[in-house]
């Protein structure tokens, strides 16, 4: 199932009317831990209504005065609202009690996903086409006005920055790097001059990345067959990856995990087609 | 800071790229305060779900975010189909100030917007305070 449909459980730390009020460092605590179990929390205060979360069920924790719950607005069966008394719960005891309301109303698991993405900057993206033509994971797409989007976000391999390499403009991001300005630090100038530069590492690389790829793994194909030596090819092959993975700053384990090259080749293919197609419909 | 401005804190759950200690500085004072806030586990990933919430707070009207460079958090909302207010949000960034400035932002009365606005580049970008 799409993220965008999945249906994700909300927390309210409900401290308004009729409920009693955590102490500063219990409410501290039992944020954290929530937080930590990737659920978004809400504290509400004294005068604050509850709401229903707009797309999956909703659950409102509370040291409820005699065991009387708040009244919730609009609950329907999209968005169940359900409320939890947490008088004398510690920190974890509140978190898992998060975490078996979650399971019983089969909302989304968080951490099963590192949210590593490509953002773009459209102040800076000038529509382009390279990043659609470059992946070959099929992470980026075209909207209705072919503008580029990065639609398919799961597929993104993690800790890879390498589109954000590509962009002429330094127009992707990708917020969990750990450097600028692809972590969305402002651009400089001199960071326009270095990303030209790695548009040219591939071009040094043999015209382009995959094309490089393709002859390294099919000289490793070739000296297996030779050599009938496993452990020889694959340190061979690991030593070109590594040096691919250096220039372009790509995690060795993307590298290691592509496909065949006949699979990579097919898949470039479609990707450079599915960017001309774009870029041919762009009014001029 | 108004009574309508609203807080949300990130606490970048899936990655170790903002200071532990900052995060934990910043949450601390906020649960400190008598305040009411949205707290998330990563923005990151409600950006990719397009959490209806991150449009509730976009069409709320001004807001302070306590997350990472205001340029990445411009685009997340952007992503998620929640632009933000371009002169009603502040976003304060834990990756490079201190938890102290982040905390005295948060709960200062005045908002000062600071989402880049256009191609925005080094010369002419806002300095923020640890970059001042």
């Amino acid at each position: 199932m799409p993220l965008t449909t999945q249906s994700t459980l909300r927390v309210v730390l409900y401290e308004g009317a009729g409920a009693q009020p955590l102490e500063p460092a219990e409410r501290c605590s039992a944020l954290t831990a929530l937080l930590e179990k990737g659920f978004a929390v809400t504290r509400t205060v004294a005068g604050g209504r509850v709401a229903p979360h707009p797309r999956g069920p909703l659950l409102v924790l509370g040291e409820f005065a005699d065991g009387r719950i708040p009244e919730a607005e609009v609950v329907s069966a999209e968005s169940p609202v359900r409320f939890e008394d947490i008088t004398g719960f510690d920190a974890v005891r509140i978190a898992g009690t998060a975490e078996d309301v979650r399971a019983s109303l089969g909302a989304a698991q968080h951490g099963d996903w590192k949210p590593w993405f490509p953002v773009i900057d459209y102040d800076r993206c000038t529509n382009c086409m390279q990043c659609l033509s470059f992946c070959l994971f099929g992470v980026y797409g075209v909207d209705q006005q072919n503008r580029i989007q990065a639609q398919n976000h799961d597929n993104c391999k993690t800790n890879c920055p390498a589109c954000s390499r590509v962009c002429p403009e330094a127009a992707i991001m990708f917020p969990k790097y750990k450097a600028g300005p692809i972590n969305g630090d402002v651009v400089q100038d001199s960071d326009l001059g270095r990303e030209k530069m790695k548009i040219d590492i591939s071009a040094l690389l043999g015209g382009d990345v995959y094309s490089a790829l393709r002859q390294r793994s099919d000289a490793a194909k070739a000296r297996f067959s030779r050599e009938r030596d496993d452990k020889k090819a694959l340190q061979e092959r690991q030593k070109c990856l590594a040096k691919l993975a250096n220039a372009g700053d790509i995690p060795a384990e993307v590298l290691m995990s592509l496909p065949s090259p006949e699979e990579i080749m097919r898949r470039a293919e479609e990707a450079k087609a599915k960017a001309a197609a774009a870029l041919a419909a762009q009014p001029r | 800071m108004t009574n309508t401005t609203r807080i949300l804190y990130c606490h970048c759950q899936y990655a170790q790229v903002v200071p532990t200690e900052v995060k934990a500085a910043v949450l601390r004072k906020l649960c400190e305060s008598g305040v009411a806030f949205d707290a998330v586990a990563d923005l990151c990933e409600l950006s990719a779900r397009q959490d209806p919430s991150l449009q509730r707070l976009a069409q709320g009207g001004s807001v302070k975010i306590a997350a990472c460079f205001p340029r990445a958090v411009k685009w997340l909302f952007h992503a998620a189909q929640a632009d933000l207010p371009l002169d009603g949000a502040e976003v304060l960034n834990m990756r490079v100030q201190s938890a102290e400035e982040v905390v005295a932002a948060l709960f200062n009365e005045e908002l000062k917007p600071n989402l880049p606005k256009g191609k925005v580049t080094g010369t002419d970008a806002p300095k923020t305070a640890a970059a001042a």
